[in-house]
């Protein structure tokens, strides 16, 4: 027998299996699902269908389906009886106002293709085969899109859910060290396009934030759902909007060729003049590599006067694109980058 | 649940679909179905993401399948010969399953990003329907709140062209815009009919009809200079298609010019950040990129910005520009001792 039509024969076994188990109102013995259900039948022996029906049960469990295993007969204690609770498997009846069904639909809309458009898209087919109609939300000029580029957001995601202890390889950033962390992951949030995790990290002893786009290579789960408590006053965004900056502004001056430089000049406490086709641009910063990153970035259009680490900081960064010319690309691949 | 494989394109009957995937989506196609009878099998199609045949199969499946017995009575009714669908005898499955942890998690983180967006119109019916969704979820969208999507308003300027543009959009009017095109470091006039604002990646942007371009363009508003609403009408052009960013908010063309990057560890985030045409993982942690654009500039100065992060491999000419460039910036600073032998950090 083919492959798919295997698959087939299992999507029409389960689907009798779950009208069976909804139907009855009573649990019902192995047996008498074994004679419900007509593609358990022909499974020649008692080992084969019990195989099949522990597998057929766990597979429904994963899907969210309720089948709840009671004694099925108060005078036999020995068998349990099997069935679905019809009102914790169906969705409640709710019905959606035109306008809460266009900001849901909209909502379903925001996560990309590559993410959780997938279920989002499910979970909106669900709520409109409950009754609703047609979700309007090109009305709305608003939309966000949210992105989860990152290959370990769905391993950190369950272990967010379930509360289950996690290891990784992790780069920092400042250091561009690679290590072995174990986490207690607590929450993770999309925050300026990126992807964070807060957790507890064990072998510090202390609270940490991870970008999710840092974690190399796979997550491996290292113990049991809820084995641990998250803190109940914990708000991921303090901790991550901490630790991702704010540290007083400094002043530094620059100067800025004259029709260059147009962000910074918009950013600027004062331009004068510097001489000849030149501007003198006085500007706060906080993040010293961060900005030293911008000023290269306009090339021989900006000069970093002062401060002297920033200046230092430009200076070095330069000096590294021409380090890195093509005569010297094999030696970066090889490795020079991430020493 | 595997996401990446759920959505996307209708399905074609060569790609093995798990039983339980096939399940899940007759289990709610069921209700769907039951709610709207006589509907096009293409609208079904459209509807679930599968092709007709697709249908149909799920079709012939259902009609096999009933309450135990077997008996005709007991079966399914399904019926689609005329191209349009009727569906009976299916009571003990006419109400959807509850939603899932991913299906709860994607709508209900979905709309609480919704509701903190600052100046949407709806808020009152986003906060409406994620009551309903939470009551309707229960215990599964316990965990869901550690989970969050955090939009702000931005800074400065941004907040400011967030609130314009908004008013502007409400009120059907065309814009004219001063705009940092930071890529030339150029700065440019151009008036707009705005389409929708977007919050993608860490900026707000504004879709919009561009005269001066005659093309649908976005504009990040952190880059607006200067925004004013016209007495104008802005209603777009019917030709006028929102963009379809689940590739980012760059679209190159194929004839652009192909260029292939060396990135460090530090700088593969623009492999993420822009289409490439591939991304290959070099053992260092870094990658070997190739992307096509019609113009340069930008990527001088964003190789300028990467430092020792990145280095052009191709084309030649690009590369002996961009060292170039280092070198002339780098004079200015003439006499100062360059540290040796240390690299820039990745930032």
């Amino acid at each position: 027998m083919s492959t798919k039509s295997n698959a087939a024969d299992k999507t029409e076994r389960l689907l009798n299996l779950v009208i069976c188990l909804l139907y009855t109102r009573r649990p019902l013995s192995k047996a008498k699902i074994r004679d419900a259900v007509p593609q358990y039948g022909s499974k020649s022996s008692d080992e084969a269908f019990d195989r099949m029906f522990e597998r057929d049960k766990d597979e429904l469990r994963d899907l969210g389906i309720p089948l709840v295993t009671e004694p099925f007969d108060e005078f036999f204690d020995d068998e349990p009886g099997y069935r679905i609770d019809r009102r914790e498997y169906a969705l409640p009846e709710i019905s959606f106002a035109p306008d809460e069904l266009a900001v849901l639909g909209l909502a379903s809309r925001a996560w990309t293709q590559a993410s959780l458009a997938g279920p989002a898209a499910q979970a909106l087919r669900k709520l409109k085969a409950a009754g609703v109609e047609r979700d309007d939300s090109s009305l709305i000029g608003i939309a966000a899109r949210v992105r989860t580029v990152e290959p370990s957001f769905e391993a950190v995601k369950d272990a967010v859910l379930r509360h289950t202890p996690v290891a990784f390889t992790y780069r920092t950033a400042s250091t561009g060290q690679v290590a072995t962390r174990h986490v207690q992951p607590w929450a993770i949030a999309y925050w300026h396009g990126h992807w964070y995790l807060t957790a507890f990290d064990t072998d510090r002893q202390a609270a940490r934030v991870f970008r999710l786009g840092r974690i190399e290579g796979e997550v491996t789960v290292e113990g049991r759902p809820a084995s641990y408590e998250v803190p109940a006053d914990h708000q991921p965004k303090e901790m991550i909007s901490t630790v991702t900056v704010e540290r007083d502004p400094r002043a530094a001056v620059l100067r800025v060729r004259e029709g260059t430089g147009h962000s910074l000049r918009r950013q600027a406490a004062t331009v004068g003049p510097a001489g000849e086709g030149w501007s003198l641009v006085a500007i706060d910063f906080t993040d010293t590599e961060a900005f030293a990153e911008e000023i290269c970035s306009f090339g021989p259009d900006v000069v970093a006067e002062s401060p002297a680490d920033l200046r230092e900081s430009v200076i070095r960064r330069l000096a590294g694109s021409l380090r890195t010319s093509p005569s010297r690309q094999s030696g970066l691949l090889s490795g020079e980058a991430s020493r | 649940m595997n996401a990446r494989a759920a959505s996307g394109q209708p399905r074609t009957g060569s790609q093995a679909e798990s039983a339980t995937a096939r399940l899940s989506r007759l289990l709610t196609m069921v209700p769907w179905l039951l709610k709207r009878q006589g509907v096009e099998i293409d609208e079904v199609a459209r509807e679930f993401a599968v092709t007709p045949a697709q249908v149909e199969a799920d079709l012939m499946l259902l009609f096999l399948c009933g309450t135990p017995g077997g008996y005709h009575g007991d079966l399914i009714e399904a019926e689609w010969e005329s191209g349009r669908v009727y569906l009976g005898n299916a009571d003990t499955i006419n109400r959807p399953l509850r939603l899932g942890v991913d299906e709860a998690l994607a709508l209900i983180v979905g709309l609480r990003a919704l509701a903190a967006v600052p100046g949407i119109g709806e808020r009152d019916a986003v906060v409406r329907a994620l009551a309903k969704l939470e009551a309707a979820t229960g215990s599964v969208s316990a965990g869901v709140s550690r989970i969050q999507v955090l939009i702000d308003e931005g800074t400065g300027n941004q907040t400011m062209a967030l609130a314009l543009a908004h008013q502007a959009l409400e009120a059907h009017r065309r814009v004219h815009l001063r705009y940092l095109v930071p890529s030339r470091d150029e700065s440019t006039e151009r008036d707009v009919d705005p389409m929708r604002l977007i919050s993608f990646d860490a900026h707000w942007y504004l879709e919009g009809w561009c005269h001066r371009a005659e093309d649908v363009r976005l504009f990040r508003l952190d880059r607006i200079e200067a925004l004013a609403i016209l007495e104008e009408d802005g209603t777009p052009p019917l030709t006028a298609e929102p963009r379809d960013l689940d590739s980012g908010v760059f679209t190159p063309h194929p004839q652009d010019q192909l260029v292939r990057l060396a990135l460090g560890p530090g700088a593969v985030w623009v492999g993420d950040y822009y289409p490439t045409e591939s991304f290959e993982p070099t053992p260092d942690g870094g990658a070997v990129v190739t992307l096509r654009t019609a113009d340069t500039a930008w990527l001088r100065r964003l190789m300028w910005r990467l430092g020792s992060q990145a280095t052009v491999l191709e084309p030649s000419g690009l590369a002996l520009e961009v060292r170039l460039g280092a070198r002339k910036a780098l004079e200015a600073y003439a006499g100062e001792a360059t540290p040796a032998g240390s690299t820039a950090p990745s930032g």
